[in-house]
This record gives C-alpha cells, structure tokens and sequence, in this order.
C-alpha cells in the first residue's frame, strides 16, 4: 500500500428528492506517474490509482478510468441526483492491487 | 511584409495593456468555510509610512480558480498537510515518552501563536521562528531529533500551527529586545543582491501589480505561508522562498533557518502587520 493515502469526500448530509447535490472527493496519493527518474537515472515505478468509482445505493454513479498525468492528491467534484434516502459509496483503486473506500449517507427529506 | 509588420504594432500595445491590467491587485473578498473572514488589504504598518499606504495579501494577485481554492478547506490541498501534521502531533517521539499533545493538549491551544511570530525567545536571548520553537521542543522536550527546516513534516506542523490562527491579524513586535534584529532585517530587505542587484524592495515595494516575466508580482507578504503552490505540489517554507528570489537576482543565498533569514522574516511579517494569517494558503 502507497504511503499516507486517505480518502477523503463531502456530501451534503440532506437533500430533497431528485435534486442534484454537489459531491467533491479528494484522496492524497503520490501519483508516481512511472516517467521520472531517481538521482541514479533508475526508473522510477509507475504508481497511481487507476480508477474512481462512485456508486448510490448499488447503481453507478461515476465510473473514471485515471492516467499516469493525472496530479498528486487527484480531485474530483461531480453532481449526482438523490431519487432517496440512502448512501454513497466511493472506491479508488490503486496500481498495487490495493482498494481505498470510504461512504456517506444522506436523506431525502 | 509591409501589412504584417503594421498588424504586429498595432498588436503590441493592446497586450501590453491586457498584461498590465491582468497583473493588478484583484478586487475581491476572502472568506474561508464561509466562516473566517479575511482581512486581505489593509493601511500599512506606522514603520511603512513613507513606503506602502496599503498592504495587500498574495491573495489579490493571484487568478480565478486559485483564490477559490483558498476559501474552502475541501479544495485546499494545503490541508492535507495539516491533516498529516494532526497525527503527528500526538504520536510519541524521542526519549522522553512525550508528543506535542503531550504540553499543547489540542492544536487549538496554540492559536494566535503564528501571528506573533518571529519572536524574541528571553531565555535564548534570540529572535525565533516558528520553526525553531517545534525544534527546540522536539530537541529539549522531546529527546527526538530536529526536523529539517524547510521539509515536509516540518512545514506540515508549521501549516496546522497556521490554520488555528486564521483570521488573526499578522502582530509581530518591532520594539524591545527584538529590535536589533528587526533593524537588520530591514536593512537586508532594502540591500541589492546578485549580479542582477535587486533588492526585496525592488520587486515588491517598488514594483507590485506588474509583470516579473509571465507572473505577477505582489508585495511579498509572508501571512500566507507555508504556502501549497500549485508548481510543485507541496508546502513552501518562508525561507526557501527567500532562497528562492536571492538565488533568482543570481546571488549565493544564505541558508534556510540562517541568523540572516530569521532577521528577514520578522522584518517581512512586520511589513504584513494587520493582515489575516491565511497559511496554508494557495499559490501558483
């Protein structure tokens, strides 16, 4: 597992019915992109996480595919629509096998 | 060839223009979390009565998106840092069995320190950073080692020292036992450096709110630092951007944590007396 890697989201903890909410996620990763080199001229080994989902209660939500020129500490910020009550769950998977989640719940008043 | 070369100079003063304008303090308000409110401009410090009327935070100067990604702490990567730094802070280190938590309780209890630093230490008979207070208490109250001064873990600590002050004015003292020091940092402020022969003043007093080649020059208020610079994707320390423009008037610089550097930062805090402290804040 990469070092100091932690998911992070913000969901609003409500929402009305069929409203689309603004959902941001950030998780701190090196995203070693495997194009540099140490102070040997060895190459350094591509590490990323290569794909972000987000699903709501079992349906996809958003289902990213990440490349090696993506930024340290990817980001993202995306809408979705709450049809109910339920929760959130987000997924990062890394090059090295390892899976980060994390989850938010929110009701629909 | 004739109708190129009239197109050319009539091009060239209306991006001059465009330039010139684009580089000019941006009217705006920084409010973070919708909670702590900014003071980003302000009347300039009694001291610099003959130099500034107002002193403005980097913030201004900078574009759109990155004065955005100040004014929430989600979109503030800096606060990674201060994440890390969090768990730092009650991990026991060193000889003697102690964290920060260990005297501090919460990093909370620390607000308001960042503000008043650097700042004479009496039983070091020394004008101190922030930086040299975490190592003195890692060295004498901690039995663990010193961190290096402008690395990551160090500014990290630095960062969430920053963050539980924000909104706080910027209130270094100038008088007292401090004074000596203070002088010699303004007198290393105004020296010329360099094969180019520029001084801090050259840059950020005499010249703010232009063009410095694709970048615009602010005054060079250090409220917001450790700063995250979206260049190199991580905290910037206030002597290694010191380091940074010495080295860019093509002059040895002196060393980060260096008597020279100490005097410098107290004298450049006291030139942001009454902004906000804003650190971690976002830079290109």
């Amino acid at each position: 597992m990469a070092k100091g890697v932690r998911p992070r989201v913000k969901v609003p903890k409500t929402a009305s019915a069929g409203e689309a909410i603004t959902i941001k996620t950030l998780i701190s990763h090196k995203m070693e992109s495997g194009q540099r080199k140490d102070s040997d001229g060895n190459k350094i080994p591509r590490s990323i996480i290569n794909r972000f989902t987000c699903d709501f209660n079992g349906e996809n939500v958003i289902d990213v595919t990440l490349e090696p020129a993506i930024s340290t500490n990817p980001f993202f910020e995306f809408e979705a629509t709450v049809p109910e009550t339920g929760e959130f769950q987000f997924t990062w998977y890394d090059d090295d096998g390892s899976v980060y989640e994390t989850s938010k719940k929110i009701s629909v008043e | 060839m004739i109708r190129k070369m009239i197109t050319v100079g009539a091009l060239g003063p209306l991006l001059f223009t465009a330039g010139a304008a684009l580089a000019e303090a941006v009217e705006d308000t920084l409010v973070v979390n919708e909670d702590i409110e900014m003071t980003t401009r302000t009347d300039a410090p009694e001291h610099l009565s003959d130099a500034l009327d107002e002193i403005m935070s980097g913030w201004h100067f900078r574009g759109t998106e990155t004065r955005a990604m100040q004014a929430d702490d989600f979109d503030n990567p800096g606060m990674i840092f201060v994440e890390q730094a969090r768990d730092d802070w009650s991990e026991v280190v060193g000889t003697e069995g102690n964290s920060c938590a260990s005297c501090h309780d919460e990093p909370e209890s620390l607000a308001g320190v960042r503000a008043v630093y650097p700042k004479w230490n009496e039983a070091a008979g020394e004008v101190r950073t922030l930086e040299m207070q975490v190592n003195d208490c890692r060295e004498n109250r901690m039995g663990a080692e010193p961190l290096k001064y402008t690395g990551g873990t160090m500014q990290a600590m630095i960062a969430l020292i920053s963050s539980v002050s924000r909104g706080m004015p910027v209130n270094v003292a100038t008088d007292g036992p401090a004074e000596s020091t203070w002088e010699e940092g303004k007198e290393l402020y105004y020296t010329r450096t360099g094969q180019l022969e520029l001084s801090c003043a050259n840059c950020h007093e005499d010249n703010y709110g232009r063009m410095i080649r694709a970048d615009h020059l602010s005054q060079g208020q250090i409220n917001g630092f450790p700063v995250y610079r979206l260049k190199n994707t991580k905290l910037n320390s206030v002597h290694a951007r010191f380091k940074g423009c010495v080295r860019d008037t093509r002059a040895e610089t002196y060393k980060p944590g260096s008597p020279e550097f100490v005097a410098l930062e107290l004298y450049v805090a006291s030139r942001g007396n009454g902004l906000s402290v804003e650190g971690p804040s976002i830079r290109n």
